[in-house]
C-alpha cells in the first residue's frame, strides 16, 4: 500500500476562480489533472502539496477546435485516449495523436490530460523511488540531497523528459497558453520546459497551461512521433523522437525538424539540418541524418537501459522512418 | 484511512446501487471501494497505476482506482468486478475466463475483466476482434502468471459469442451457461 499524503481538494468550476485558488495558495498549490504522475509522485514523497486543485470541472479547458489561422487549438484538460482518437488531430497533427496513444495504457490515457503530459515531472532511475530507497543513497539533487548519481559532480538535475508529446509539440512550433489570476501569455513548449530537472515546467507560482495551439500545417508535411520502450504499452520512453519535414510540390525538402526527448531535462531540437534543404528523401539522406541526430544527441543513464544502446536506437528510428518516407 | 475531520460525505452508484460513503481528499477511489464499502474484488496491485490490477470503470470508462480520487468521483457511475455477474450466474467474459482457465493466481483477473468487459462493450460489434485489437484493450492490465495466452483466447471467446446476438454484453450473464 501506498498512501498518499494529507492534502485539501479544491473543485472550482471556472478558470477564474481556479487561478484565484492558485494564486491565493501559492507555491503549496498544485493543478490536479489526470493525477497519473502527480499522485505517484505524493504517494513517493517527492512532493507535499497543501492544496490540489483539480480542473475537471474547467470548460474552458476543454475542447480541440480550429482558429482563424488555421491553428489547431487542444484544451489542457483533454484526454490523451480522445486526442488519440479525435479526428480533427489526428487529421491536422497526426504526430500529436499518434504520441497521445502511445503514452503509458489505456487507462491512464483515459485519465492523463495533455496538459498534464505537457508538464510532465522529469524522471530518472534514482528519483521515481520510495523515500527508503532514495535515502539509502544519501537522496540526490532533486530529492533529499546534493549529490548527482547520473552525472557526478553535476550541478543541475539531469532527469529525462518523459511526456510522450512534448517532442511532437516542439517539432510542430506549438505554443501554451498559460493563465493565472492576474495574467495571460503563449510560452512555446520548447521555453516552458526548465533545463533543470528541479524545475522542469516554467510556470510560475499561481499559473496553469489553458490550451496548447498547434499552428497550421503546410501542404505536403509530414510528421512522426517515434518511441522505444522495452514494452508496447505502460512503460515511459527510454528514448524518443519526433520528426516534420515540409516539402515543396517537387519532393525538395523546404524544412527538416528533428527534436529527440527522455535525454535530459529539456527536448533536444538537432541542430543543422538546414543542410538538408533543397534535397529530396533518398536513403543516403536518411543516413545522414540519423548520423547527425546520433552525434548530437548523447543519453545518459538517468533511465533503464544502457544509454549507447538508446542512443543507437535513435539514430535508427530516423533512418528508419525518413527511409518510410524516401520518393 | 481514519475518518479524519476532513472527511466528507460523497455519492456514487456502485454496480447499479446509489451509495453515500465518507471519503477525505487524499483517500482514493479504490480506497473507498476496497475499505470502506467492502468491494475487495478490485485489487490493490502495485498502487501506482503500473499493473492494472484496481482497474474499474468510471462512467463507463477504465480507469485505475488506484490513482483517481475518489472525492472526484462524486455523482459517478462505478462499476467494479462485483457487479459483473448476477443471479442468473456468471458475466459470459467470467464464464469464459473460467473455461479457457485464463485466471491462474486471480489478482490481475478483476482488472482484466474490467477492461475486457468495456472493449466487447464498446467494440465494432459487426466482425470479429482480432488478437492484436484484444491485447491492445488489455494492454494495461499486467498478469504475471498466465502469459496472457489464455486471456486473450477466453476475450476473443467471448466476443465470438455475443457475436452470435445482436446485443451488447453489459451485465449479460445469460451467455454463461
Amino acid at each position: 500500500m501506498m498512501p498518499l499524503p494529507r492534502f485539501a481538494l479544491a473543485r472550482p468550476g471556472s478558470l477564474e476562480e481556479a487561478a484565484r485558488l492558485l494564486s491565493d495558495a501559492g507555491a503549496e498549490g498544485r493543478v490536479l489533472a489526470g493525477g497519473t504522475d502527480l499522485l505517484v509522485n505524493l504517494k513517493h514523497g517527492l512532493a507535499a502539496p497543501r492544496l490540489l486543485v483539480s480542473i475537471d470541472r474547467l470548460p474552458e479547458l476543454r475542447g480541440v477546435s480550429v482558429d482563424d489561422a488555421g491553428a489547431l487549438v487542444v484544451g489542457a484538460a483533454e484526454r490523451l485516449a480522445d486526442i488519440a482518437a479525435q479526428v480533427l488531430v489526428r487529421a491536422r497533427a497526426p504526430a500529436i495523436a499518434g504520441a497521445a496513444g502511445l503514452a503509458a495504457h489505456p487507462q491512464a490515457r483515459n485519465m492523463g490530460t495533455l496538459g498534464g503530459n505537457v508538464c510532465l515531472d522529469v524522471r530518472c532511475r534514482y528519483v521515481n523511488r520510495t523515500p527508503l530507497w532514495r535515502g539509502s543513497l544519501g537522496g540526490c539533487l532533486k530529492a533529499e540531497g546534493d549529490v548527482c548519481h547520473v552525472v557526478p559532480g553535476g550541478k543541475n538535475c539531469m532527469a529525462a523528459l518523459s511526456g510522450d508529446t512534448v517532442a511532437p509539440l516542439v517539432a510542430l512550433d506549438a505554443k501554451a497558453h498559460l493563465v493565472s489570476a492576474s495574467a495571460e501569455r503563449w510560452v512555446s513548449i520548447e521555453a516552458l520546459r526548465g533545463k533543470d530537472g528541479r524545475t522542469p515546467v516554467a510556470l510560475q507560482p499561481g499559473e496553469l497551461v489553458r490550451a496548447v495551439r498547434i499552428p497550421a500545417a503546410p501542404p505536403n508535411r509530414r510528421s512522426a512521433y517515434l518511441k522505444w520502450a522495452v514494452r508496447h504499452a505502460v512503460d515511459f520512453p527510454l528514448v524518443a523522437v519526433a520528426l516534420v519535414v515540409d516539402a515543396g510540390a517537387d519532393g525538395a525538402i523546404e524544412s527538416l525538424r528533428v527534436v529527440a526527448s527522455v535525454l535530459g531535462p529539456k527536448p533536444r531540437v538537432v541542430a543543422g539540418l538546414d543542410r538538408f534543404r533543397g534535397e529530396r528523401i533518398t536513403p543516403q539522406l536518411a543516413s545522414a541524418v540519423a548520423e547527425q541526430v546520433t552525434r548530437q544527441c548523447v543519453p545518459l543513464p538517468n533511465v533503464l537501459y544502457d544509454p549507447q544502446h538508446r542512443r543507437r536506437r535513435l539514430g535508427v528510428m530516423v533512418r528508419r522512418q525518413l527511409d518510410a518516407w524516401v520518393g | 484511512m481514519s475518518e479524519g475531520s476532513d472527511a466528507q460525505p460523497i455519492s456514487l452508484t456502485v454496480n447499479g446501487e446509489p451509495v453515500t460513503v465518507l471519503a477525505t481528499p487524499s483517500e482514493t477511489l479504490l480506497e473507498v471501494l476496497r475499505y470502506r464499502l467492502g468491494l475487495t474484488g478490485s485489487k490493490q496491485g502495485c498502487d501506482k497505476g503500473d499493473c492494472g490490477a484496481c482497474t474499474v470503470l468510471v462512467d463507463g470508462r477504465p480507469v485505475l482506482g488506484c490513482l483517481t480520487l475518489a472525492t472526484l468521483c462524486d455523482g459517478a457511475e462505478v462499476r467494479t468486478v462485483e457487479g459483473l455477474s448476477t443471479a442468473a450466474g456468471l458475466h459470459r467474459v467470467q464464464a469464459a475466463f473460467v473455461r479457457h482457465g485464463a485466471a491462474q493466481c486471480g489478482f490481475c483477473t478483476p482488472g482484466m475483466l474490467m477492461s475486457a468487459v468495456r472493449f466487447l462493450e464498446t467494440r465494432e460489434q459487426a466482425r470479429a476482434p482480432t488478437r492484436e485489437e484484444v491485447a491492445a484493450a488489455l494492454s494495461g492490465n499486467l498478469c504475471r502468471c498466465t502469459g496472457y495466452a489464455k486471456i486473450l483466447d477466453a476475450v476473443i471467446d467471448a466476443a465470438a459469442e455475443l457475436g452470435t446476438r445482436s446485443v451488447p454484453g453489459s451485465n449479460d450473464a445469460e451467455g454463461a451457461r
